[in-house]
């Protein structure tokens, strides 16, 4: 067993309303970034966790966000990969 | 009639449930503590609202998986009666109990407001004593309220007659202006395919007497008597 280190993007499923991404867009025109189309917010987060290798680390953390870390109704997850720690 | 009451660790309206039940119904109420893994002989479980485990990653989404839980899903399973308020709704969405999921207001802002329901379907166990299409003053507060489901799901909602409560206005009309946080159809409240899971975002314990400025909740908790009695 060693230690890896898996990191999680979630964000809003995609063609639901994100009022959070719209605000932040909002701000962002309004300060002059003028070519900003989308924003969305989300969550970053990131596992320690021991596994045999990177490929069980991963699945182990998909298993996470299917059951606990994104709500499979309104987010969408995406997993980078392990890395060892 | 018992009913147990939730408390998890951030539960705030628990005490006005277990007021209601005792003093505006007149029926035994009792405290179950989230790690217990013992509904008492309850016959009616309230997941009370406020803000479990601090909403931390999704309001309701870790309450989910206190031990209690089991208990409450094995309850729900076997037809017994639970209704979940404001966060309580959020909870039973997270744990499968009812379809879909509520999301941050569209707004982003929390409300705390009197609000008006149009009861949708007077013939389940926690509406039989409304009246089709009546209009319910019963205050919301909340800030993660806005419910969302797949549109097959909201399909299937629908057509079974399981939205019991839509936010309307004072002439009864489903508006976009009525709508508090955004909600699809304008949807405050849900019942479980079975009809026996009762999810809503309203609070009916704090609608319980005219010195709380309606007592248009009182008739949800009646209707389980008489629905459970007959």
């Amino acid at each position: 067993m060693s230690k890896f280190r898996i990191a999680v993007h979630i964000t809003p499923r995609k063609g639901l309303l994100d009022p959070q991404g719209n605000a932040v867009k909002g701000a962002l025109q309004t300060l002059g970034f003028k070519a900003v189309k989308d924003v969305h917010v989300g969550r970053y987060i990131i596992v320690e966790a021991d596994a045999h290798d990177a490929i069980a680390a991963e699945e182990a953390v998909t298993d996470m966000c299917n059951k606990l870390l994104a709500n499979p109704v309104t987010e969408d997850f995406e997993i980078e990969s392990a890395v060892p720690s | 009639m018992k009913f147990g009451v939730i408390t998890f660790p951030g539960s705030n309206c628990d005490y006005d449930a277990f007021r209601a039940v005792t003093d505006v119904l007149g029926e035994e109420a009792t405290y179950l503590w989230h790690k217990d893994h013992d509904l008492q002989g309850s016959d009616v479980i309230i997941l009370p609202g406020g803000f479990s485990y601090g909403d931390y990653l999704r309001a309701g989404a870790i309450a989910r998986f206190s031990p209690i839980m089991q208990e409450v899903a094995a309850h729900a399973k076997a037809g017994g009666p639970v209704i979940g308020i404001c966060n309580g709704f959020q909870i039973a969405c997270e744990a499968g109990l009812l379809p879909g999921a509520l999301m941050r207001n569209a707004h982003l802002q929390f409300v705390s407001a009197e609000i008006r329901v149009r009861v949708e379907n007077a013939d389940t166990m926690f509406t039989n004593l409304y009246e089709h299409a009546e209009i319910l003053r019963i205050p919301i507060a909340h800030g993660d309220g806005r419910y969302v489901a797949p549109p097959e799901v909201l399909h299937e909602l629908e057509s079974e007659g399981r939205v019991v409560f839509r936010y309307v206005d004072a002439s009864g009309a489903v508006t976009a202006d009525a709508n508090p946080n955004g909600s699809e159809q304008n949807i405050a409240g849900i019942v479980s395919a079975g009809g026996n899971v009762l999810g809503l975002m309203p609070h009916p314990e704090r609608a319980c007497s005219p010195l709380l400025g309606s007592s248009d909740g009182v008739r949800l908790l009646e209707s389980i008597l008489t629905r459970v009695a007959a």
